[in-house]
């Protein structure tokens, strides 16, 4: 099987690297647009600030490859959060697979949230085999509300979105790279769609 | 719910794990990154490594540890001691740290927090203070906690929150090593003033410690090295009591 890491300079992709070949797969890091479209799973990474983010998407012509894919694709963290319309970080558009808008969290919440939350109503076969109110690692100061797409939810304050999935696109606002077995059985998961 | 986090602390010395007492007096406890699995094993939520090497090869030598750990430990982890610029943190980054603390190079340069959360996020970026009480003042201590400052913990908590930082590790020096539990009440009021999340370090030495930091400290996470690696307090007892008190743990 080909895993692709999309590297486009946002964030910590060597954890999902060893997270991959602990699973028993090499994946490989690349922007390659012809690598890309010819792996069988694509992993959308990214930590960072979104419209500086986006701006490397563009630069190096990700922004049309990614919504183009067919096979299987899974956005993490920001990488689901650029996969939305629309980010308020920065201001700027997204690559609008999935239909909301990204928010900051309210003043009335310490943000960033940083750690482990319990996931809930987890829908399709990428949550196989993971118990709800399972605990998975977030780190992030912005959320996509629950929306027609979301496919798990998550509260901070409120629920909102914990995972979207609109056809072959799945998007977790978690780092299943750094949340323990629980978010090594969802890599699996992801790799067996 | 989100949970509140324990985190063990390494202090790491030439890619060896050490515990100082006061940040003094040294002891060997072991191989960071079987430690840290371990660790992992156990419950720990996040793990800190506190890098006290003043070699000239200690950037290498960091760099290899912080790739040994990404591939062997799946919890997040921080990477601290000696940071001073943004190249240094962008070599962590890429080896996969998930977060860097920097501690006096943030007071004598207080744009590296700016730039450092710029550049790779606030999500990244903790900053640690070490503070003592000095004639009923908390004052921030430089260098490991051996040189004051005139500057107030309060206020320089204040500005590190708006310069974008996105954790405050806060470690008392009058509880550190004391094993008598953590500064309660100066954790409560950085807890009140800020909008970050606030870790709690040093005093330690009794689970009920960790309970008093999370309710009277209200802080989101609580640090601490030598109870670890002593195994005097064991971390899956740990958040056994803390679950039966009531405090949300990931267990």
């Amino acid at each position: 099987m080909k895993i692709a890491i999309i590297d486009y300079g946002a964030g910590n992709i060597q954890s999902i690297k060893f997270a991959i070949k602990r699973l028993g797969y090499e994946a490989i890091l690349t922007k390659n647009i012809e690598t890309i479209r010819g792996a069988d799973k694509v992993i959308f990474p990214g930590v960072g600030e979104a419209s500086s983010a986006m701006m490397k998407l563009i630069d190096s012509g990700l922004h049309t490859l990614i919504p183009s894919l067919t096979q299987p694709v899974l956005g993490i963290c920001l990488g689901m959060q650029l996969m939305c319309k629309f980010s308020e970080e920065g201001k700027t558009q997204g690559l609008g697979i999935f239909e909301v808008d990204v928010v900051r969290f309210p003043g009335t919440l310490k943000v960033p949230q940083i750690g482990w939350n319990t996931i809930n109503q987890l829908q399709t076969p990428l949550f196989s085999e993971i118990a709800e109110n399972e605990y998975m690692y977030l780190v992030h100061s912005f959320y996509a509300a629950l929306c027609p797409s979301t496919i798990a939810t998550v509260t901070y304050g409120f629920p909102y979105s914990a995972a979207l999935q609109v056809d072959n696109f799945y998007g977790v606002q978690f780092h299943p790279e750094k949340s323990s077995d629980a978010g090594i059985q969802l890599l699996s998961n992801f790799l067996k769609l | 719910m989100l949970a509140k986090r324990i985190i063990p602390c390494l202090d790491i010395k030439n890619g060896r794990t050490v515990k100082g007492v006061n940040f003094v007096a040294l002891k060997d406890a072991g191989d960071p990154v079987e430690l840290a699995a371990k660790y992992a094993e156990n419950g720990a939520d996040e793990l800190v490594f506190l890098d006290i090497s003043a070699t000239e090869e200690r950037r290498k030598t960091l760099a290899d540890l912080v790739l040994r750990v990404a591939e062997n430990v799946t919890i997040p982890f921080t990477v601290g001691g000696g940071i001073s610029a943004v190249q240094d943190v962008e070599i962590l980054l890429q080896c996969g740290a998930d977060k860097i603390s920097i501690n006096s190079a943030a007071v004598k340069n207080p744009n590296l927090i700016t730039e450092l959360s710029q550049q790779f996020g606030s999500q990244c970026v903790v900053v640690a203070v070490d503070a003592r009480q000095m004639d009923g003042r908390w004052k921030v201590h430089l260098v490991g906690g051996k040189v004051p400052t005139q500057l107030d913990l309060f206020d320089w908590a204040k500005e590190v929150e708006q310069r974008g930082a996105g954790e405050l590790l806060f470690t008392s020096m009058d509880h550190d090593g004391t094993k008598d539990g953590f500064a309660n009440e100066a954790l409560a009021i950085l807890s009140d003033s800020l909008s970050i999340p606030i870790i709690a370090s040093g005093g330690a030495g009794k689970i009920e410690h960790f309970t008093d930091a999370f309710i009277k400290g209200k802080a989101d996470a609580a640090l601490a090295a030598s109870v670890f690696h002593f195994n005097e307090i064991e971390l899956k007892t740990l958040k056994k009591e803390l679950q039966q008190q009531g405090i949300p743990v990931r267990i």
